[in-house]
C-alpha cells in the first residue's frame, strides 16, 4: 500500500479545550517516514487511546511528545491547565515531565535494584527544590520536603494497590504489579497527562480488569488525561472516550469506540484490503 | 575430596592400586590446579625481582627465586590453590551460618546506641593509635592512606553512586595542589595576591570544582566507553599543561616550597599529626556528608540514572545537571586533598598527577566496594596500607615498586569471587546479582540503549 492509497482524517476535530495538540508532525528516520503529517489533539480530561497495527507510529509519537526523538516539521503543544501553552518540541524529556506530562514504557522501565516504595519516590521527589547541600546538613526544609514525598508516596502506592509490596524489590513484582508499578511512578510526578504504553501487554486477564480500573480511576479521581497506546481491543473499547487510528503514521479514523469499529478504512488496515 | 583420597591411599596401600589411585590423584583436576597455582606463585617472584645485568644475566632470575622470597610466593600460590578449590565447598555452608548469625547481628548492630558507640570507639581509636606510632607510619597515614581515602570517597561518588567512569581523577587533585601553590606564591607565576595555605581550601575546592564543571558539562553527554576516554584525556591534558607550562615550573615542580600551613603562632612544619587530625576531621565530615546524600533525593536520583537513564529522564530527573553535580562532587573533593597534599609536602612535581594515580585511585574504590562509604574507605586504607608496611618494614619479599602487579592480580581475584568488593553497597549487590540473573543491566556504564 503506498502512502497515497490512506484515507486521512482530522483527529483534531471536535476538541474545544485540548491538553496537547499535535500539529502536522512528520517523524523521519534516514529514508523511512515513521510519523507522516499527523495532527491530533486530546480533549481535557478524556481517555484517548491510538491505535494501529504495529509499526504505524504510534510509539514513535509518543517519543516526539516526550522529547526523546525530535520531529523534523510541525508543533506539539500541551496546554497547561490554567497556564500558558507550552511547545514540546526543543524539550528534553526531563523537562517534558516537569511541564506536567509523565509517561509508562511499552517494555516496562523500572529501577530494579530498588525497592517499589523507592521507584515511586523517584518521581515523587523529583519536583522537591531542596539540594544535595540541604541533604548533607540536614536542614528543616529538606526535612519537611522528605516527610510531604514520604507521604504522597504512601498515598500512591495505596492508590495502585501496592501498599503491602512497599518494600519489595522492583524486580521481584509481579508483571501486573509492575505496570502498576510503573503507572505510580509517572503519577508520582503529578501530570496533567498520562501517556501509557501498552500497560496491558503481558498481563493475564484477571491483572487486565484490574488495570482497566486503575486507569479509569486514574482518569476520574484524579482528573488526569490519559493517552493510551493499546492492542488489547475490549480495554480500548471499554476505556476510551475517543479512538484515534494510526496506520503508516497518519490518522485513518476517529472517533468514538462504536465510530471506529465500523470504519471501513480502520477494518482494511487491520485485515487487509482487497 | 583430595584429602579423603589421599587417607584412603595410605590405608589400604596395595601397591598397584594404590598407585593407579596414585596416579589418579596427581593428574586430577584439583592436582592441576595446585601445579598452575605454583606455577603462578613462581612466575610472580620472577616478575616481580630484581632486573639482571650485562655481566651476569641470569642473576635476576637467580636472585628473584632467592631462599626467603621464593617460599612466599609459593605460599601464596599454595593459598590461591585452597581458595579456588575449597570456596565452592565451604562457601554454601559458611552462608548458612552468615544467614543464622545476621538476623541477630543486625538487630544489635541497628541499635543506635550500639552503632553509635562503635563509631566513638574508632573515632578514639583513630584520634589516639597514631600518637602511638612511629615518624614513618604517621607519615604513611596522612601521605599515603588519609589522602588517597578521601580521594577515593571523592571518585565514589562519581562512579559509584553516579556511575560515570572517570579515569582522569586525578587531574582535579592536581588543579588543587597547584592553586595551594599558586596562592601561595610558590609557582613561577606569581599571584595578584597572596593569601596562606588555609585559605587555599576553598579556593582549591572552588578552582577544582569549577574544573569538574567545565569537564562534565560538555562531556557528560557521552555514554559509557566515550566518557572513559574524554576524561582519560582531560587527565593527560592537565598532566602535559603542568608538565611543559613555565607557569608551573615543568617538570622541575613548584620553584619554591609550599608554606606549611599556619595557626596562629603554631607552624605545623613537617609534623605528620596536626595534618592527620586535620584530614580525619575533613573525613568525618565527607562520610557524614556523602552518607546523607546518598540516601536522599540526589542519592537515589543518581542511582535511577545509572540503572536506566531513560526512565530516569521520564520521571523528570534531569540526568546531566546530576551527572555535573556528581562530578563537581567529586572533583571538590579531590581538590581538597590536593590543597593538603600540596602544603603537607611543600614540594611537588607533576609526576604526581600521572595517569596511573587516577587507575590506583579507581583500583581502591572498585576493590572496596563500589557505591559503599565504609567499602571504599576499607578498601582504600587497606590497599595503601600494605606497599607502606613493606617500605617500613623492609621486606625482602614484596618490594613496594611491584604493587601494581598485586594490585591486578588482587582485582583479577576479586572479579572472579567478589565482584562488588569486599564491603559492597547495598543497591550495588543487587545490580549485580540481578545482571548475573539476567535482569537488565548492572551499570549505567554499560551504556543501555539510547532510545526505546
Amino acid at each position: 500500500m503506498t502512502e497515497t492509497q490512506v484515507p486521512r482524517v482530522d483527529a483534531a476535530a471536535g476538541v474545544t479545550d485540548p491538553v496537547l495538540d499535535v500539529d502536522h508532525v512528520t517523524l523521519r528516520f534516514g529514508g523511512v517516514t515513521s510519523i507522516n503529517d499527523l495532527t491530533l489533539a486530546q480533549q481535557r480530561g478524556e481517555i484517548l487511546a491510538v491505535i494501529g497495527p504495529n509499526g504505524a507510529g504510534k510509539t514513535s509519537l509518543f517519543n516526539c511528545i516526550t522529547g526523546v526523538y525530535r520531529p523534523q516539521a510541525g508543533s506539539i503543544t500541551l496546554h497547561p491547565e490554567g497556564g500558558k501553552p507550552r511547545s514540546l518540541l526543543r524539550a528534553k524529556p526531563s523537562k517534558v515531565n516537569r511541564l506536567g506530562i509523565a509517561r509508562t514504557f511499552q517494555n516496562i522501565r523500572l529501577f530494579n535494584a530498588l525497592s517499589a516504595y523507592e521507584n515511586v519516590k523517584i518521581g515523587v521527589e523529583s519536583r522537591d527544590r531542596a539540594g544535595p547541600v540541604s541533604a548533607m546538613l540536614g536542614l528543616p526544609n529538606y526535612r519537611r520536603e522528605e516527610r510531604a514525598s514520604d507521604a504522597r508516596t504512601r498515598e500512591l502506592l495505596d492508590f495502585v494497590g501496592l501498599r503491602d509490596k512497599a518494600n519489595e524489590l522492583a524486580a521481584s513484582l509481579s508483571y501486573g504489579s509492575l505496570r502498576r508499578l510503573e503507572i505510580a511512578r509517572a503519577l508520582g510526578t503529578s501530570p496533567q497527562l498520562l501517556l501509557l504504553d501498552e500497560p496491558a501487554a503481558g498481563t493475564n486477564p484477571s491483572e487486565k480488569n484490574e488495570l482497566t480500573a486503575l486507569i479509569r480511576k486514574v482518569s476520574v479521581e484524579m482528573g488526569v488525561s490519559v493517552l493510551l497506546i493499546e492492542h488489547d481491543m475490549r480495554l480500548v473499547m471499554s476505556l476510551a472516550t475517543r479512538i484515534v487510528v494510526l496506520n503508516f503514521g497518519s490518522a485513518i479514523a476517529a472517533g468514538t469506540p462504536a465510530e471506529v469499529q465500523a470504519d471501513e478504512a480502520v477494518i482494511a488496515a487491520y485485515l487487509g484490503s482487497a | 575430596m583430595s584429602a579423603d583420597a589421599l587417607g584412603a591411599v595410605g590405608g589400604r596401600a596395595r601397591l598397584p592400586g594404590g598407585l593407579t589411585r596414585a596416579y589418579a590423584i596427581a593428574t586430577g583436576t584439583d592436582a592441576k590446579r595446585l601445579y598452575s597455582s605454583l606455577v603462578l606463585g613462581l612466575v610472580l617472584a620472577l616478575m616481580t625481582g630484581p632486573a639482571g645485568s650485562v655481566t651476569a644475566p641470569t642473576s635476576g632470575i637467580h636472585h628473584a627465586l632467592l631462599a626467603p622470597r621464593v617460599f612466599g610466593f609459593l605460599a601464596f600460590g599454595l593459598v590461591v590453590w585452597l581458595l579456588l578449590t575449597f570456596s565452592g565447598r565451604v562457601g554454601p555452608r559458611l552462608r548458612g551460618v552468615r544467614q543464622r548469625v545476621a538476623a541477630p547481628a543486625r538487630a544489635v548492630t541497628a541499635h543506635r546506641t550500639v552503632r553509635w558507640s562503635w563509631y566513638a570507639v574508632l573515632l578514639a581509636a583513630l584520634i589516639l593509635v597514631p600518637r602511638l606510632l612511629t615518624g614513618a607510619y604517621q607519615q604513611l597515614l596522612v601521605d599515603q592512606i588519609g589522602i588517597y581515602v578521601l580521594l577515593a570517597l571523592g571518585l565514589n561518588i562519581v562512579i559509584g553512586f553516579a556511575g560515570l567512569l572517570d579515569l582522569g581523577y586525578i587531574a582535579f587533585f592536581a588543579v588543587g595542589a597547584y592553586t595551594t601553590a599558586y596562592f601561595t606564591g610558590s609557582l613561577p607565576a606569581k599571584p595578584p595576591f597572596e593569601v596562606t595555605p588555609f585559605l587555599c581550601f576553598p579556593l582549591g575546592v572552588l578552582f577544582a570544582m569549577l574544573a569538574g564543571v567545565i569537564l562534565g558539562a560538555p562531556t557528560l553527554r557521552l555514554r559509557g566507553d566515550y566518557l572513559a576516554i574524554v576524561t582519560l584525556g582531560f587527565g593527560e591534558i592537565i598532566y602535559d599543561v603542568a608538565n611543559n607550562l613555565k607557569q608551573t615550573g615543568g617538570p622541575q615542580g613548584v620553584a619554591k616550597t609550599v608554606p606549611h600551613f599556619v595557626f596562629g603562632d603554631y607552624h605545623w612544619k613537617l609534623a605528620n599529626l596536626p595534618y592527620w587530625y586535620l584530614l580525619l576531621g575533613i573525613l568525618v565530615a565527607v562520610v557524614i556528608g556523602v552518607s546523607r546524600l546518598e540516601n536522599s533525593r540526589t542519592g537515589r536520583a543518581w542511582t535511577a540514572i545509572r540503572e536506566d537513564e531513560v526512565a530516569a529522564e521520564a520521571s523528570g530527573i534531569p540526568a546531566l545537571r546530576y551527572k555535573v553535580m556528581a562530578f563537581a562532587f567529586g572533583a571538590s573533593t579531590s581538590g581538597f586533598a590536593g590543597v593538603l597534599f600540596a602544603s603537607k609536602n611543600g614540594f611537588f612535581d607533576p609526576g604526581v598527577f600521572t595517569e596511573q594515580i587516577s587507575i590506583l585511585i579507581l583500583v581502591l574504590v572498585i576493590f572496596g566496594g563500589m557505591g559503599s562509604i565504609w567499602g571504599t574507605i576499607v578498601g582504600a586504607a587497606v590497599l595503601q596500607f600494605l606497599p607502606g608496611y613493606f617500605r617500613i618494614s623492609g621486606s625482602s619479599v614484596f618490594q613496594p615498586q611491584d604493587i601494581y602487579i598485586y594490585v591486578g592480580f588482587l582485582l583479577i581475584i576479586m572479579m572472579i569471587f567478589r565482584p562488588q568488593g569486599l564491603i559492597p553497597s547495598r543497591r550495588r549487590a543487587r545490580e549485580i546479582g540481578m545482571a548475573e540473573a539476567g535482569i537488565g543491566s548492572a551499570d549505567a556504564l554499560a551504556a543501555p540503549g539510547s532510545a526505546p
